[in-house]
């Protein structure tokens, strides 16, 4: 085996590369801001920072549409492929409208420190080893580099009890999935000799779906994977992180870590197992079904708005896992446009909540964003926008992913699937409205108030604008996003 | 000019919309005045359709078709033919007095109001324009979020119920036509390997078995028997009529209700023939409506509440139009569809009278009125016509459009007719009992004593429709033969060679067409 670092190997990794450089030099140069009024200079040199990562990153994209072929690097543990180019701009992007909305917050919060910047950096390094990785050890660490970074991120606030307790209830069943997963990776070893998901790929397909070491490996794997993406039954620690989190930490959780997660999910699934679909698509299509179940049943009576958010985000997961059950490419295509449309709808959402203020404090209760129409017309239309594409109603962009995913489940044949997650559109529309009714049919003594910051308003007026305009127009967009995940992945 | 006319009708209240946003929300009077020429302007634009329009052919006009979005086959693709001409102008006249008559009942959010029924007025008329089915499912939706807040924001006491009620009843329906169009769509792919959403194109698909052809039927079905709405789907409307602002329940009645019939005779029969002449689909809608029209009507005589009344009546009205458009023959389907715009017509005005009593009393409560006829003559004589050509009294509209039904009826099935006989009766009986509680008799509660008649805005709204209801009941013909083409379209669709078995001359029959002109002059022998 070549163990030399090539330069191949050095332009695959660059992306990561610079994220770790540009977190570290964020805790070495916070220690020169003395005055507090300037720390986001630290939110600044991360943003800088996604200048130089989507500039890595473009050179990936023209050096796959010259070569024509993946690259592959470091003796087949990282790719570059359209894949792993489709998830680093939605890491990308969400990175630089999570740094938009977070340094007003920290302020108001008085957590405003270097470390914050550095972790997120060091948290989408991680999520961009899950989107190139192909080789169980390199994605473990890229998973772990992403959780442990987000475990901290969770807990910023620290004197806040919901924040702490959040961050070690997230810490604590994230260290036992990552144990069941990684026995899981142990029996793949086991039976292929190898770490690598190719070689795996080959011993599945020798041994056949009704081995019982592989049904135990990919049900132990599974564990882990459906725990980051928060489907039931592993969904239990999101509710609570969501709440507890710092606002603009709970949207980079709901977006990007469950992007990489996804990431991760579908390697594992169309890559190692992908001729053992049979196995895995009545068994994923189950928990698709009870993730939307729970998920969209229990936001009904939620009263928080982050909780609510947590259920609703749930419910999105199990509409996204319907992609991959539906084994076909309508169902991917669908996976890819979900993710990216669910990318700005909900940081549009959180970019709200994010200013919404009570007294001075930070409001997070359904009933706090009452009157918000009287107050403030331009956000409480862009709220209905996000509502109305987080139901998935035309003309927003939120209908495109729904469409996809419908379709694929019934080219797939997968009807009783797709009757009842077109239902759960009704049950989402109902609770995504009980927000619609408060902002714009409630009276309110008090009508919510919002302390916008400019990183708010670009990041809410760009996700509101992009929904309606891909909503009304979505030819580019579908281009953009349909064959960055294919069936055959190796 | 012509062949924009569709696009430049539907844009226009949505540009007006726009125009409304523009306007400092402090200056009331402006906004309603600019509302109103919005409104009136809409209807202006909507003309020219009338005189344009080639009641010659079955086929869709006016046809508009770009491009939208290439890799899902979906066009903007707009197109009329007689059935959507009739929805069309009904949509135009009634959602412009629809406006004028919230002059002075909304004096609250006046701008999002008027904000909100132009959009309504932009998604209706779309629906009836698209002739792409992805279109049309954008369209049908997007109508959703205004009356959402129309009800919501300017109803009545229980208007939060009320609003979330019609939106989630809608949403389900249509996420279940959704899913139908996707499959059918699909089954189009399988067939001719490109990707189309035309209505055409998706008419070509023969490759669907019939039993699935039946569950896409029904997909379709339940979002239209939703919207009509069928017994047993009607559970939103007593809610959604009752607690609406006036202007929301006469649109909500007039039109609204009348996409469901639409949907049904443009897309659910026409796309699976087999399906909607299947014994067991014949049974089951006819059943319905006919449990509709008895139960609608036995509802509405037990109200106590004068607009609750007037909502349970369009149930028993809009089974009748089911029953006619399910006898599948050119007497059922043009008598359904003649008196979906009938009942677009009066009903309308119905709620115009209760709207008008209500701003001044504040109280639905049948009970409450009594002998207003001696303080309001104009009043009593509007409601009056508006009454008796609900019930279907001759020499007005409803009589011509219940007969016809009848006669589609009685051809397929006589029971149905039966059944539906009994329904016109009960349907006199109720609200003739309601003209004589609230009318006649002497003025027991003496708060009626104050009571206003209409004044000249609302003999405006009120006259058009009176004067609508005279023409389509005296003079039907033009009516008939407006939807003569495109109902014989969906007969020979759904039953190939009616017209050669029954012995009547198919209208589609080029020569007959030929003789037509021939006879009016326009082409030579």
């Amino acid at each position: 085996m070549n163990l030399s670092f090539t330069e191949t190997d050095f332009f695959a990794l660059k992306p990561v590369i610079l994220l770790c450089l540009f977190g570290l030099g964020i805790l070495l140069t916070d220690f020169l801001i003395r005055d507090t009024r300037y720390r986001w200079l630290n939110g600044v040199t991360a943003l800088v920072s996604q200048g130089f990562v989507a500039f890595a990153v473009w050179q990936h994209h023209l050096h796959l549409s010259e070569a024509g072929r993946d690259l592959v690097a470091l003796s087949g543990a990282l790719v570059v492929d359209q894949f792993s180019i489709f998830f680093n701009w939605i890491f990308i992007v969400s990175t630089i409208l999570a740094i938009l909305i977070s340094v007003r917050y920290l302020e108001h919060e008085g957590e405003h420190r270097g470390e914050y910047y550095a972790l997120m950096l060091f948290a989408q390094a991680g999520m961009t080893i899950l989107a190139q990785g192909m080789e169980l050890i390199t994605l473990f660490i890229g998973l772990e580099l992403m959780a442990l970074s987000f475990y901290v991120m969770v807990g910023f606030l620290r004197d806040d009890r919901r924040s702490n307790e959040a961050a070690i209830k997230y810490l604590l069943l994230g260290a036992f999935s990552s144990g069941l997963m990684v026995y899981g990776f142990s029996l793949f070893y086991g039976i292929s000799g190898s770490t690598l998901l190719p070689e795996i790929a080959r011993a599945v397909t020798e041994r056949g779906s009704s081995d019982p070491i592989l049904q135990l490996a990919m049900v132990t794997t599974s564990v882990g994977l459906l725990f980051k993406i928060s489907a039931v039954p592993f969904h239990m620690w999101a509710p609570d992180v969501y709440e507890g989190a710092p606002t603009p930490v709970t949207a980079y959780v709901s977006v990007a870590s469950k992007a990489a997660s996804f990431a991760l999910l579908l390697r594992i699934f169309l890559v190692p197992l992908a001729d053992v679909s049979e196995l895995w698509i009545p068994f994923l299509g189950m928990v698709a079904l009870a993730t939307m179940t729970i998920g969209n049943l229990a936001a009904v009576t939620q009263t928080n708005l982050k909780r609510l958010l947590a259920y609703s985000s749930i419910s999105h997961a199990g509409y996204i896992l319907l992609g991959l059950v539906a084994g076909n490419q309508t169902g991917l295509n669908g996976i890819s446009v979900y993710l990216l449309v669910y990318l700005f709808m909900n940081f549009g959402v959180f970019a709200v909540i994010t200013a919404l203020r009570r007294e001075g404090q930070a409001a997070e209760e359904v009933d706090d964003l009452s009157g918000l129409m009287g107050r403030h017309p331009g956000y409480a239309i862009l709220m209905l926008i996000f509502m109305l594409a987080l139901a998935g109603i035309p003309p927003t962009a939120g209908f495109y992913g729904k469409y996809f995913i419908f379709l694929g489940l019934l080219e797939a044949g997968q009807y009783v699937l797709a009757i009842f997650a077109a239902l759960y559109v009704a049950v989402a529309a109902y609770y995504y409205f009980r927000i619609v009714k408060v902002m714009f049919l409630s009276d309110s003594q008090q009508p919510a108030q919002l302390v916008l910051s400019r990183g708010v308003t670009i990041t809410a007026v760009v996700a509101g604008v992009l929904m309606l305009v891909i909503g009304l127009y979505p030819e580019p967009f579908i281009g953009l996003a349909s064959d960055s995940i294919r069936l055959a992945m190796h | 000019m012509r062949e924009h006319i569709l696009s430049i009708v539907w844009l226009t209240p949505l540009v007006g919309m726009f125009l409304l946003f523009l306007i400092p929300k402090e200056k009331k009077e402006l906004i309603r005045l600019v509302a109103n020429l919005i409104g009136f302007a809409g209807f202006l634009v909507s003309l020219p359709l009338v005189f344009w329009f080639d009641m010659s052919t079955a086929d869709f006009q006016f046809v508009e078709r770009l491009d939208w979005i290439p890799t899902l086959g979906a066009r903007y693709h707009l197109g009329l033919d007689g059935i959507s001409l009739l929805l069309t102008m009904l949509t135009t006249v009634v959602g412009f007095l629809s406006i004028l008559c919230s002059w002075s009942a909304i004096q609250e959010r006046t701008k999002e109001y008027y904000a909100m029924f132009l959009l309504l007025q932009a998604g209706m008329l779309g629906v009836f324009f698209a002739v792409d089915v992805f279109l049309f499912y954008v369209f049908w939706e997007i109508m959703l979020v205004p009356m959402y807040f129309i009800i919501g924001i300017w109803g009545g006491t229980r208007r939060l119920y009320a609003a979330i009620k019609f939106f989630l009843y809608t949403l389900a329906g249509s996420v279940l036509m959704l899913l139908a169009i996707l499959a059918l769509y699909f089954k189009h792919i399988e067939q001719f390997g490109f990707a189309s959403f035309a209505l055409e194109d998706l008419m070509k698909v023969t490759n669907i078995p019939l039993e699935m052809q039946l569950w896409l039927f029904w997909g379709f079905f339940i979002a239209f028997a939703i919207k009509i709405p069928m017994f047993p789907f009607h559970t939103w409307l007593p809610d959604a009529h009752t607690e609406a602002p006036t202007a929301g329940s006469v649109i909500l009645a007039g039109i609204l209700l009348k996409m469901g019939l639409y949907g049904l005779v443009r897309f659910s029969i026409p796309l699976f023939p087999e399906a909607a002449v299947a014994e067991s689909t014949v049974q089951i809608i006819a059943v319905l409506s006919i449990i509709g029209i008895i139960y609608g009507a036995l509802v509405s005589l037990m109200q106590k509440d004068w607009k609750k009344l007037v909502a349970y009546s369009s149930v028993s009205h809009l089974g009748f139009c089911t029953l006619g458009l399910i006898a599948l023959n050119p007497n059922g389907i043009a008598g359904g569809l003649l008196q979906g715009i009938n009942h677009g017509i009066s009903t309308p005005l119905l709620f115009l009278v209760v709207g008008i009593v209500y701003e001044q009393r504040h109280t639905r409560e049948i009970s409450e009125y009594g002998g207003l006829a001696n303080r309001m003559p104009i009043y009593t004589v509007v409601f009056c016509i508006a009454m008796l050509a609900s019930a279907g009294m001759p020499g007005l509209n409803g009589f011509i459009g219940e007969f016809t039904i009848l006669r589609g009826a009685f051809e397929q099935n006589v029971y149905w007719a039966g059944f539906a006989a009994l329904g016109i009766i009960l349907g006199a009986a109720y609200l003739l009992w309601l003209f004589q509680r609230t009318m006649l008799g002497p003025i027991t509660n003496p708060e009626n004593e104050k009571l206003k008649d209409m004044n000249l805005r609302e003999i405006c709204v009120a006259l058009p429709l009176v004067l609508w209801c005279f023409w389509i009941g005296l003079y039907p013909k033009p009516y008939f033969d407006i939807l003569e083409k495109p109902v014989a379209k969906v007969v020979e669709r759904v039953r190939p060679g009616y017209f050669a078995r029954a012995g009547i001359p198919n209208p589609l029959d080029a020569t007959i067409v030929r003789a037509e002109l021939t006879a009016h002059g326009v082409a030579k022998p």
